[in-house]
């Protein structure tokens, strides 16, 4: 008992002192996840809705890899983004390999067919109606797409939370793309992983309850976000 | 009512998975006017309304509005900003009822300051001022209508298209709102198709009429011209001639025709108006309405037709009762409650039923099979 309560002392003082390596290392996990986020909502989204709205030969397929990518184990994606980023590979001229631009690449990989699989699903489950509906209104092609996307706003803004929660959570693929380095790609998932394996498990305790922290602050501004316009 | 032709469609074709699901020759809506579509399910109502309405692109042929043509996407989309159409599901945003009024005219830019008198003088009309900041997902069926219709309107569109507008409400709700618009149509004038799956009374409100079968129009014309003159035999049972007989004329003198129905053991002789050549095997209908039923034959006029009949069942049908006859053919009267307890009317009771010559309409085509 006395490990964890220890931990938890020494957690409480290395982010009471705001440590600032602990700090470094919470920004570069938010700023990371954060920016990869936004890049997979920009590309899942125009993949949802490219799919959703538009009859094609091979939709369904489309929508079966979109759901399967969904449950892309990081440490896959973390292979294939490594060989991709290796000195002699496809992009290895790039020079990303080990940078947090590679940490981001990798996660809006891991997120991106998150929020289109997600984003798919919110859109088809609007009333098969509703276009006509929009377009009878006078609405040109874009603002009946943005209407679609604000009538699904609910389910969409979960697709983001999943696809933010998904990176954010994720160490396999920052691990090997990023390298665990200090001060340059350290962040709080790998961090974690690498002062359990220490033993320090009062570090572990900290950097943990930061990473439960910044997971619920990000998810409970998104859901503001989604409840807020909703009337009575 | 002005006679100027508004919408016009020539030749009009839509093919779905390499069938003809449509298919209107041509088709001219005037302004001012009413049209409804009747027609069973997959008659190609919708189709032909989302057509019209620019909506739905035809594999061929071609739609003018105020004589031009409809047939670039830019055209269609100007198209839509002056026309507006309500669905049988009322499909109202996630926002307020205020908002989903406002919605159409969001679209067109108009200022929130000029949105709001129009959104508020168009919900109190509908009567559902007091709704304007409820959520639109939290309306009854009636007041979601009742959205949806005010969204239209304050579009102030020149043509207004209803695709069955009525047909997921409950009898006195959608009684109401039938009402209410045949008066706010008439008010503003607003040229309107409608369409409608029964001869209920959605189609009191139209000036003429269009009865569509599997993909096409089989008759279109006046509302009475088509109620009482149907062309063929579906038409016929569509329009409500519940009864459909196959006679042969007898004699036609002076506009009166005898004919001969032909029925087990002997034959009925009934009379009817119109012109016919005797020996010509004609199809007549009458319409429930019009059959009256009595404990005695009826002799006041000598142009009615009047035979005894066995009670086969009896169907409440709103305020009326439907009862099935038998006579050697089918036969079917509507009564009241009334007459109903009068008359003791219930299975095997023996009456006689009785109708006026000109309840008798000749039917000119036999057309297709009636499926109702």
């Amino acid at each position: 008992m006395d490990l964890i309560w220890e931990g938890l002392r020494k957690a409480l003082e290395l982010l009471l002192t705001l440590d600032p390596e602990v700090l470094r290392i919470t920004l570069l996990s938010l700023k990371v996840s954060g920016i990869a986020t936004l890049l997979s909502v920009l590309l899942g989204l125009g993949i949802a809705v490219l799919v959703a709205l538009n009859e094609f030969p091979g939709k369904r397929l489309a929508i079966a890899l979109a759901n399967t990518g969904m449950g892309l184990p990081p440490v896959v994606v973390g292979l294939f983004v490594t060989v991709f980023l290796w000195r002699n590979g496809p992009l290895g001229f790039l020079g990303l390999l080990y940078t947090p631009a590679a940490i981001i690449l990798a996660q809006a990989v891991i997120a991106t067919p998150i929020i289109a699989g997600l984003g798919i699903a919110a859109l088809q489950h609007l009333p098969p109606g509703l276009r006509l509906q929009i377009l009878a209104l006078g609405a040109t092609r874009t603002q009946m797409v943005w209407l679609l996307l604000k009538e699904a706003r609910l389910p969409l803004l979960a697709a983001v939370m999943a696809g933010f929660g998904g990176v954010i959570s994720e160490v396999g693929a920052s691990i090997m793309v990023g390298g665990n380095l200090k001060g340059s790609t350290r962040v709080l998932t790998t961090a974690t992983v690498m002062e359990t394996s220490r033993g320090n498990f009062d570090v572990a305790f900290a950097l943990s309850f930061i990473l439960l922290v910044l997971a619920f602050s990000v998810n409970a501004l998104l859901t503001h976000l989604q409840q807020r316009s909703r009337p009575r | 009512m002005s006679r100027e032709t508004l919408l016009h469609a020539h030749s009009l074709q839509v093919h779905r998975g390499g069938a003809r699901v449509l298919e209107v020759p041509s088709l001219d809506l005037r302004t001012g006017e009413v049209l409804a579509l009747m027609g069973p399910n997959g008659a190609g109502k919708s189709t032909l309304l989302l057509t019209l309405a620019g909506l739905l692109p035809p594999s061929t042929g071609e739609l003018r509005f105020r004589d031009r043509k409809l047939d670039s996407r830019s055209e269609r989309e100007a198209f839509r900003r002056r026309m507006t159409m309500v669905f049988q599901d009322p499909l109202l945003f996630d926002a307020t009822v205020a908002q989903n009024i406002a919605s159409g005219l969001k679209l067109r830019g108009v200022p929130a300051a000029e949105r709001q008198p129009q959104v508020e003088a168009w919900a109190q009309r509908l009567g559902i001022g007091t709704l304007l900041d409820r959520s639109a997902l939290r309306l009854s069926g009636g007041e979601a209508q009742r959205t949806a219709l005010a969204r239209a309107f304050v579009l102030a569109p020149e043509i207004l298209f209803l695709d069955e507008p009525f047909s997921s409400l409950d009898s006195q709700a959608r009684e109401e709102l039938i009402e209410e618009l045949g008066h706010i149509l008439a008010e503003t004038g607003t040229t309107a198709v409608i369409s409608t799956h029964d001869q209920g009374k959605a189609v009191r409100l139209a000036h003429r009429l269009a009865v569509m079968q599997e993909g096409r129009i089989v008759q279109m014309g006046g509302l009475r011209e088509v109620m009482n003159h149907p062309e063929n035999a579906f038409v016929a049972a569509y329009v409500g001639m519940e009864t459909l007989l196959k006679g042969q004329v007898v004699t036609c003198e002076g506009g009166l025709i005898s004919l001969r129905l032909r029925r087990g053991p002997d034959d009925l002789e009934i009379l009817a108006l119109g012109e016919a050549r005797p020996g010509q095997t004609v199809l007549v209908g009458v319409r429930p309405e019009h059959v009256g039923l009595s404990l005695q034959t009826d002799n006041r006029s000598s142009v009615r037709n009047s035979f005894p009949v066995a009670v086969i069942k009896v169907i409440p049908r709103g305020p009326f009762f439907k009862v099935e006859l038998d006579c050697g053919f089918h036969l079917a009267a509507y009564v009241t409650a009334q007459s109903l307890s009068e008359l003791d009317l219930q299975p095997g009771r023996q009456v006689v039923a009785s109708f006026k010559a000109t309840a008798v309409h000749l039917i000119r085509k036999e057309g297709l099979a009636p499926e109702v």
